[in-house]
């Protein structure tokens, strides 16, 4: 049997590689990887934004980030039969050089179940990647709106500290009539975020 | 549409760098305190995007071309080749290989790479490729440049191309480095060495490849990706819903 490869750090200058434009390269000016979204998608259009946050708690400004979800109804694009063609499920953004603000504008995302059949609350996976991460931090982006479903979560059920489930939670407000979901990544720390090895 | 896989082989971590590796500095306040917490794969992790040919333009795996303004970039020619396989040796098509390297000074097209030696302004450094049915690919570049680093007072990068790959499903999702045969920098680097496994590391080192060496040309190099694979079931070909 072959082994799968080792991984290693992404390095400082990984937008070169996947987000050419964030570090000055014309390869495809074109490309908006934040805006998962067309016209005419279905479902409640959001806006997920947040930091990533080191040990010091100083913001990690050369993180790159990417999402995976589901449409508004729970089909995966390009996968599942009847996903939503305005929605592209993949997101890839560049924290802000100045601030480490990063920000996807998306959908809420539908439920999916298990293997077993269990619903699993909304949710989208995050992955994150940056000089100092060896490997890539892998978590899942729930929403606090959704208590009922995040009750009966088996994902969010494996954590078995309950105060841990609350650093998966983004935070809703409206800001110019638009769902903002605010989900901040601890890396370490008290609030240490939650992840996952699939 | 595609199926994706049922479920994947547990990733082997021991043979992946350890999260937190103090001669590597900066690991140390960028690596989770806490254990992580096992999952098995729900449909979220066992699909991916799907990326297709139209993602790929004609000239987005010739790095001596697309970023050409006015002539050829400086360097040594080289085909970065290989295949893309998983753990039963299968060949996986269709995944996403985005490549990114300094050039032949050690320096970085990025607006935050600030080392003295020059960008080359006919080189961008960037590239991508879907890998074919057969799971082969191909790059031209040029060999990057070994650049000094912020680390310890006087550590350098071995000579090294970036890769980003995306296969089938999330599970695979990977992004390494790959290292050039016979480089003597390569022992002392804390990122190459962040890996425990000194046959797990190996494995991230390009062997020079004459047979594919374009003479008076171009030299060639080979690196096999090998990506997670999907454990064996009895309805690995059933269809869902089947």
């Amino acid at each position: 049997m072959l082994r799968e490869i080792p991984s290693q750090t992404a390095g400082p200058y990984v937008h070169i590689g996947l987000l050419p434009s964030v570090a000055g390269i014309p390869f495809e000016p074109e490309r908006d990887w934040a805006r998962m979204i067309r016209p005419g998608v279905r479902g409640e259009r959001i806006r997920i934004e947040g930091v990533v946050f080191d040990g010091t708690g100083s913001p990690v400004k050369d993180a790159v980030l990417e999402i995976w979800q589901p449409d508004a109804s729970g089909r995966f694009p390009g996968r599942d039969p009847g996903a939503d063609p305005a929605f592209s499920g993949f997101g890839r953004v560049a924290a802000d050089f100045g601030t480490g603000l990063f920000a996807f504008e998306t959908v809420k995302p539908g439920r999916v179940p298990t293997a077993e059949g269990r619903l699993q609350a909304p949710h989208a996976t995050l992955l994150i990647f940056a000089r100092g991460i060896n490997i890539h931090l892998h978590t899942r982006i729930y929403f606090e709106d959704e208590a009922a479903a995040n009750a009966e979560d088996p994902v969010l059920a494996l954590i078995e500290q309950a105060c841990r489930r609350e650093t998966l939670l983004a935070r809703r407000e409206l800001r110019e009539g638009l769902p903002v979901y605010r989900f901040d990544v601890h890396i370490q720390g008290p609030n240490e975020t939650v992840f996952f090895d699939v | 549409m595609e199926n994706a896989p049922r479920a994947f082989r547990p990733r082997d971590r021991a043979r992946h760098p350890v999260a937190w590796f103090p001669d590597y500095k900066t690991s140390v306040y960028r690596s989770p305190r806490l254990p992580l917490v096992s999952l098995s794969a729900t449909r979220s992790e066992l699909t991916a995007p799907l990326f297709g040919q139209d993602l790929i333009r004609a000239t987005d795996n010739d790095l001596l071309v697309n970023g050409r303004v006015d002539g050829d970039p400086i360097g040594p020619r080289i085909i970065l080749f290989g295949k893309v396989l998983d753990e039963d040796g299968r060949p996986v098509p269709n995944v996403l290989i985005e490549l990114w390297q300094a050039n032949a000074a050690g320096r970085y097209r990025h607006v935050n790479d600030t080392y003295l030696a020059p960008i080359d302004p006919n080189f961008w450094g960037v590239g991508r490729t879907l890998s074919e049915p057969d799971g082969s690919y191909r790059f031209r570049t040029i060999r990057p440049g070994p650049y000094p680093w912020r680390n310890r007072v006087n550590d350098w990068r071995p000579a090294h191309i970036h890769i980003s790959l995306w296969g089938a499903s999330l599970c695979q999702r990977l992004i390494t480095q790959i290292y050039f045969e016979g480089d003597p920098l390569l022992p002392l680097c804390p990122i190459y060495n962040s890996i425990p496994d000194p046959a797990a590391r190996e494995r991230l080192v390009a062997r020079l490849d004459m047979s594919e060496s374009l003479p008076h040309d171009t030299l060639a190099w080979r690196f096999d990706i090998v990506l997670r694979g999907a454990r064996q079931t009895y309805f690995e070909n059933r269809r869902e819903g089947a």
